[in-house]
């Protein structure tokens, strides 16, 4: 019997599969394909302050081995949130949850996160200081250690939760910056949010999402999320834990981003796909684990590092 | 909403650059996951990472009827199939046309410009045999282009064709096809959908909107437009919007 729990800040999950932010909504839709009991976690959808109805269409575009998106933080609002889908959520998922939050000023994210104090099924805020669909917003926090170091000290000062930082890849330095969130007092990290890309429509001539660009997921993201989770791992490993994310489609990735160094894996894009895909992959990891000799998954995490 | 195989069967050439395909379900299960004309199923094609949604045009206790307008190298691929193939599907996706007596009223008339008669014929055979009566009005660019009117056709009921170039039917649009007090039912290119919305013999109706997709279940919000009543998702809360609800 493979023992597939993992432990985030804290926080004790049944396996280390989680539905990435943005392509699980609150739990609704998925709740009518499979009991979302099974799940480590989910980390739902991107909230902000106000209720947000993103960009303009086309908001979707097609990517060799993955897709674009341009949504733009789509969602109804904190509050909206707190009052219509805490509650739906007690009744499909009685889990961890990871809620992820949006913000355009420090006091935006510091007063997202202080509305959630009382939540209990928010169980890890994951602070998206990353999404590269909004203009001012989220990836400017993100793409500067001071900054992303501000975010963190703002949120840590208002809640007892495990504060986690979700990371973008479109910096320079990924690890100076998770360095930073670290020391400002961050609980954890996951990464990496989407890679910025555009299409061009060869008839028109003009870019196919109405944003112009838009973010990079899916299974060609993979290896430079595997990568930048080496890299962090590398500069804070040891001080805090890792979340996973980008590109995972299979147990057998999941493993891999493991070994990187992750404690858990985000499932992003691979939902969207397939929406059995996060079932999938934890109906095979206790198959996978013991063909690779793997008793404990959470022994894995970092085992790819020299010690 | 269910996911299942299909496997793909034949196709037949209906115009230039349309075709309609016959996919075969694995069960009496899969096609039974479609509960209403307009709804639409989404393909996974192998070495394409989004699906294509394509709209039902009809169905079958086994089969799935598709018609199917080359519009990129995805939907060419599902068109150039190899018989016997087996597709993943997400099938009866999005919310579909109410024709209910009580919503349609006495003069309801479907409308379709283009490849959106597809989801219209269905529409059509389920009102018929539901007893119902109605108004077919299709609108081409031209006669080489027109798609099922022989299908329309042995529906036997009231259907008038127009083309841009008069090659057949009525030389004009299909909004020329709208009588007085009409309910609508209606699918089509947006600029269709936006005339026949603002013609002021149309007391109301349902428009079946197109949008780029990726899970076609509601969960990425990508599809995501603006209606009277706030954000709504085209693969879920739609395809179908009635016509109160809808802003251009």
């Amino acid at each position: 019997m493979v023992d597939l729990s993992v432990n985030l800040a804290g926080v004790t999950m049944k396996n280390p599969i989680i539905p990435a932010s943005g392509t699980f909504g609150y739990g609704r839709e998925f709740a009518e394909w499979y009991d979302l009991d099974i799940l480590g976690s989910f980390s739902w959808k991107g909230t902000t302050a106000q209720p947000r109805t993103g960009n303009s269409q086309p908001r979707i575009a097609e990517a060799p081995a993955g897709m674009l998106n341009a949504v733009g933080l789509q969602n109804p609002g904190i509050d909206a949130v707190i009052a219509e889908e805490v509650p739906n959520i007690a009744r499909i998922f009685h889990g961890p949850v990871i809620a992820n939050i949006g913000g355009f000023s420090l006091e935006e994210y510091a007063e997202n996160c202080r509305k959630l104090e009382d939540v209990v099924q928010a169980a890890i805020l994951e602070v998206n200081i990353s999404c590269p669909n909004v203009h001012a917003g989220g990836k400017n926090f993100g793409s500067d250690p001071e900054s992303a170091a501000a975010v963190t000290r703002a949120v840590k000062a208002v809640t007892k939760k495990p504060v986690f930082l979700k990371l973008s890849p479109n910096v320079t330095d990924i690890a100076g910056i998770a360095r930073a969130c670290a020391d400002a007092g961050a609980d954890g990290l996951c990464l990496i949010n989407t890679l910025l890309g555009m299409r061009i429509g060869l008839k028109d001539r003009r870019p196919v999402l109405a944003n112009r660009t838009g973010g990079l997921s899916g299974p060609a993201v993979f290896p430079v999320a595997l990568r930048m989770v080496w890299d962090v791992y590398e500069a804070v490993g040891k001080d805090l834990p890792i979340i996973g994310c980008g590109g995972v489609s299979s147990a057998r990735d999941a493993i891999e981003m493991m070994l990187a160094g992750a404690s858990a894996v985000e499932v992003g894009a691979a939902n969207l796909r397939d929406p059995y895909a996060c079932k999938k992959i934890i109906e095979d990891l206790p198959a996978v684990c013991e063909e690779l000799g793997i008793d404990k998954i959470s022994d894995l995490t970092g085992g790819a590092h020299d010690d | 909403m269910k996911k299942c195989w299909f496997t793909w069967e034949r196709r037949r050439r209906l115009s230039r650059d349309t075709w309609e395909l016959v996919l075969t379900g694995g069960t009496s299960q899969d096609t039974a996951a479609i509960t209403a004309p307009g709804e639409f199923v989404n393909i996974a094609l192998p070495g394409r990472y989004l699906r294509r949604p394509i709209s039902v045009c009809d169905w079958t206790k086994y089969h799935l009827i598709l018609l199917v307008k080359e519009a990129g190298e995805g939907t060419r691929e599902l068109i150039d199939t190899v018989p016997g193939t087996r597709l993943d599907v997400l099938a009866g996706l999005g919310s579909g046309f109410d024709f209910s007596p009580e919503t349609v009223g006495t003069n309801p008339v479907l409308a379709g410009g283009g490849i959106g008669a597809a989801p219209l014929y269905g529409l059509a055979k389920r009102m018929k045999e539901a007893g119902q009566a109605f108004r077919i009005a299709l609108g081409f660019r031209s006669e080489e282009d027109a798609i099922y009117v022989e299908e329309f056709s042995a529906l036997n009921c009231p259907m008038e064709i127009a083309t841009e170039d008069g090659s057949l039917g009525a030389k004009g649009f299909v909004t020329d096809l709208i009588p007085e007090n009409a309910y609508v039912l209606a699918c089509g290119p947006t600029p269709m959908l936006k005339a026949v919305h603002s013609l002021p013999q149309v007391t109301g109706g349902q428009f079946s909107f197109e949008a780029r997709m990726a899970c076609g279940f509601g969960a990425c919000v990508g599809c995501s437009i603006q209606t009277a009543g706030g954000p709504r998702r085209v693969c879920k809360e739609g395809p179908v919007f009635r016509k109160e609800e809808i802003i251009w």
